[in-house]
């Protein structure tokens, strides 16, 4: 079943690292990773966070952008590493938690950010082979991640139906009230499916 | 198994449109991001196993780079950042909150609550608390300090859960699984 269109994480242009194998960005992700974490000397971690810098410029400014946006969600956590240790006066200590966590996550999203789904799930399924004899068959897994594609806009849809339905009767923000209905169009929208893949054959 | 199936992957769909809708108010002028309150519907709706597997399904899609958590993040970059405890958590909290309506016997409503409670708020929050202890590293009381703000709403969620659990028995027994 092809994947229908969803906005996904991954640049809408690509670079050079969008052509190496997803497999083996993965595999590197993971060594780096196990590499860098045990590190406490901030010469190394200062050498990797520069590294990575330059890793994301040498594919152009516009992906370094995208990657720093992504890197927001950090900083809350950062301003917390700096609260903690600027009070405590240990900066060595603080920098390196502080680089080594924004390292970490920024070369994962490197690779989040040049790899395609569809190349990513392939991975998945090959993963999942040795599953099959628990009782998962890789298609219906392939079929699950489909409906979950498929109908997420659905639901968002609905849910937006309900907070304008709402916001035309009340100034103030949504509540809690909208998520029963949404709840249960996601309960008849799994009974519907269900029908329809069965009388199409059954997975 | 196309029943289950489906159910799965509309809940999964389901922890997404909570995340990526804007705030709700769950009281008055508090606006919080429901993305957790789908995960305790997946336990107290989906059941333990149906349940687990949802939110199972949700984290490997974010794994795979959809924006699928609340404020639309996603990627391998959240495994490895503060927030991994919680996506660990996640499917934890589901399958104790499944299990727990599944098997006492309470009314649904009060067995709900202590499902999405236990899961969503004590398992939630402690393998969540170690993750941030552990990026961060810092003490579990430490890391315990940063997750304070987020329990009340937490609590208020469970209680969402457990109305919404019960409003759906009233309205479609036959389709709350975890009671069937």
């Amino acid at each position: 079943m092809p994947t229908p269109p969803m906005l996904t994480l991954t640049t809408p242009f690509d670079t050079r690292l969008h052509r190496l194998p997803a497999g083996g960005k993965l595999g590197a992700l993971a060594l780096i990773t196990l590499l860098l974490v045990p590190q406490t000397d901030l010469r190394v971690i200062g050498a990797a966070v520069v590294a990575t810098a330059l890793l994301y410029l040498v594919q152009g400014l516009r992906f370094a952008g995208y990657g720093a946006a992504m890197l927001r969600p950090l900083w809350p956590f950062l301003l917390v590493l700096a609260l903690w240790h600027g009070w405590t006066g240990a900066y060595a200590a603080g920098a390196a938690i502080g680089g080594k966590m924004l390292t970490a996550v920024a070369l994962a999203n490197l690779v989040t950010m040049t790899t395609r789904l569809d190349d990513l799930i392939a991975v998945v399924e090959k993963l999942a082979q040795p599953l099959a004899r628990t009782g998962l068959a890789p298609h219906v897994l392939a079929v699950a991640i489909a409906l979950v594609i498929r109908f997420t806009p659905v639901l968002l849809g609905r849910a937006g139906q309900l907070i304008e339905a709402w916001r035309a009767r009340s100034p103030r923000r949504a509540s809690w009230r909208i998520v029963l209905p949404v709840t249960l169009t996601a309960l008849d929208d799994a009974e519907h499916v269900a029908e329809a893949l069965r009388a199409r054959g059954g997975l | 198994m196309e029943r289950n199936v489906t159910h799965i992957a509309l809940f999964t769909a389901l922890i997404a449109v909570l995340g990526l809708v804007p705030k709700i108010d769950l009281i008055a002028g508090v606006p919080i991001t429901a993305q957790s309150l789908g995960i305790m519907l997946c336990g107290t709706v989906l059941g333990a196993k149906r349940g687990l597997l949802a939110v199972l399904l949700f984290v490997l899609l974010v794994a795979v780079g959809l924006p699928l958590l609340a404020g639309g993040r996603g990627g391998l970059g959240v495994f490895v950042g503060p927030s991994a405890g919680y996506l660990v958590g996640f499917p934890l909290a589901a399958f104790v909150a499944g299990l727990i309506v599944e098997r006492w016997s309470a009314p649904i409503g009060i067995a709900a609550f202590a499902g999405a409670f236990v899961g969503g708020l004590i398992v939630l929050h402690t393998v969540g608390i170690a993750g941030m202890a552990v990026v961060l590293g810092k003490t579990i009381p430490e890391a315990a300090g940063l997750a304070l703000p987020f329990l009340a709403g937490d609590l208020i969620k469970a209680g969402i859960a457990a109305g919404i659990t019960r409003g759906l028995a009233r309205v479609r027994p036959g389709a709350l699984l975890s009671r069937s």
